[in-house]
């Protein structure tokens, strides 16, 4: 059972591996966070509850990253072979950073604050579970 | 509170060193010790930034063996982590304490040995300064946090981007003209506006050139209260004020382009003070992307929001300009080893306001400014000091 699971980020990648992007829900104030906070922010009350978001949003934040991490590195990603990253508005509000697929990461300036994102749960390297990424529409 | 100045400060040589974080603190510490007229046996207690030692040297413990290497075991010592902001964070808190009265003489600064992790591991490391359960693996490396500040930068702004890397380019070479005046910075060369443009890609619009190098230094500063310092010195530094705050994860902050710890911290510093950003006659800022200064000299109030870039272009920024900025040459220039940086710049401030600068004085320099960023955007200090 979702509503179950203990609002941590353990909980958090556990769904993503079942391809579900999880909030959480203040249920005195309805504030909405993701990632998951089992303390609300903003009326420091601590009774949560798990919300699926629908894992569509928007480009907010972007960047063509051609000198990576580690992780990116071994993904096989170096300055011949950029990618994207950046933040996301999901519709239902919460921003959330990201990987972004479906833009050319050779032409940034061909990028747009405002691209239509739906999530995606790529595998991360072997035996980690998945992560949230993005693609654009 | 009392008054508290800055007595002494002392640097090593930033750039490539193959000496411990410990043995660079000490020559720094002794260094400000020898300035200040005092015996290592006067230090009453150390405050020592530095971030990675673990990591760098498989050594922790580093504020302990730091005392003891200068001849002072048996004192209270403490390692401040603040990520690139720990120098400032160690120095700040070390005027609390002095200014409260628990102390009369404290040592505090920074060290870091950058280097030693290799480009690879050090990249690694830094990661580890966001929020790393979630976003590491996005991919989102620092330079790439300010690549997406300088983009939305020029979106909110309606700079056109290719006008926007042009001022970023002239950050660059302005503060590597500085850098060649510091005896201590690891750059000392000029380069021009199409060395940045040369330079490889790093995170799209941000070069190489963009971007502070990681280094190896420490840099020390022995703070008193004003009533010792006057005995000690015919200069002392005055603090005038001091701010910190920090922010929640990137992704939870409204507008990076207003870095809004940054503007709690500063308003603390101001108001602590009692001056405003029109009093301040030079400052040394956390330029550890070209785009960053651009941003920090308006969330401190040198320039209104979007003007900060016209700022550079107008050379207002320059030593000799209306606000001067990094006249030791900045990050990009003197260097960025992590924890030692916050301390760096206020040897930098400590020597403009006693005029000991030579070529890179800002003549008649009264009030100056520090300013520390560290990890995403969410740890900020800022200092103010007086003549
Ligand atoms: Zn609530």
């Amino acid at each position: 059972m979702a509503e179950e699971r203990e609002v941590n980020s353990a909980s958090f990648y556990q769904f993503l591996t079942e391809k579900k992007l999880m909030a959480s829900r203040c249920k005195k104030c309805q504030a909405l966070y993701l990632p998951p906070h089992p303390i609300c922010t903003k009326c420091h009350g601590s009774d949560m509850e798990w919300v699926e978001m629908k894992g569509n949003g928007k480009l907010a934040a972007f960047t063509a990253i051609a000198v990576g991490t580690t992780c990116t590195i071994e993904e096989g990603h170096d300055r011949n072979n950029p990618y994207v990253a950046g933040i996301v508005e999901l519709d239902e509000g919460p921003k959330i950073s990201g990987r972004i697929s479906g833009l050319d990461a050779r032409k940034p300036e061909t990028i747009k604050v405002g691209t239509p994102l739906t999530a995606e749960f790529p595998e991360q390297e072997e035996g980690k579970g998945c992560y949230v990424a993005f693609k654009a529409q | 509170m009392r008054e508290v100045a800055v007595v002494g400060v002392g640097m090593t040589q930033f750039g490539p060193s193959e000496k411990t974080n410990v043995e660079l603190f000490s020559e720094a510490a002794m260094d400000a010790i020898a300035e200040s007229n005092l015996e290592p046996k006067d230090v009453q207690a150390l405050f020592l930034g530095n971030v990675f030692c673990g990591f760098e040297e498989g050594q922790v413990t580093l504020s302990a063996f730091a005392a003891a290497d200068i001849g002072v075991p048996y004192i209270p010592t403490t390692r401040f982590e603040g990520a690139c902001a720990s120098g400032s964070v160690a120095i700040r808190d070390a005027y609390m304490w002095v200014a409260s009265g628990a102390y009369d003489i404290v040592l505090a600064g920074g060290t870091e040995k950058a280097l030693a992790m290799g480009t690879a591991y050090a990249t690694r490391t830094f990661a580890m300064g966001s929020d790393s359960r979630y976003e590491a693996p996005t991919g989102i490396t620092f330079p790439g946090i300010f690549a997406m500040m300088a983009h939305l930068y020029a979106k909110k702004y309606g700079i056109p981007l290719e006008q926007l890397k042009e001022q970023m380019a002239m950050v660059a070479v302005k503060n590597h003209h500085n850098g060649t005046f510091h005896p201590k910075a690891h750059f000392r060369k000029e380069i021009t506006i199409q060395d940045v443009y040369k330079s490889i890609m790093v995170a799209d619009p941000l070069q190489l050139y963009d971007c502070c190098p990681f280094s190896d230094g420490a840099a020390a500063i022995i703070i008193a209260s004003a009533e010792k310092a006057k005995k000690l010195t015919d200069k002392p530094v005055y603090f005038a004020g001091a701010g910190q705050c920090s922010a929640p994860p990137l992704p939870n902050q409204k507008d990076i382009t207003l870095v809004k710890a940054r503007q709690a911290s500063a308003k603390q510093a101001y108001d602590m003070a009692g001056l405003s950003p029109n009093d301040i006659d030079i400052c040394e800022l956390h330029d550890c992307f070209t785009i960053a200064e651009i941003v920090a000299t308006e969330n401190l109030g040198f320039f209104d929001h979007g003007e900060g870039c016209k700022g550079v272009e107008r050379g207002e920024t320059q030593i000799g300009g209306r606000i001067p900025i990094n006249p030791s040459g900045g990050l990009k220039a003197r260097g960025h080893p992590i924890g030692a940086t916050g301390a760096a710049q206020v040897y930098e401030i400590a020597k403009q306001l006693r005029g000991e600068c030579g070529e890179r004085q800002v003549e008649g320099a009264k009030t100056g400014m520090t300013d520390t960023l560290g990890a995403d955007l969410c740890m900020v200090c800022n200092m103010i000091f007086r003549i």
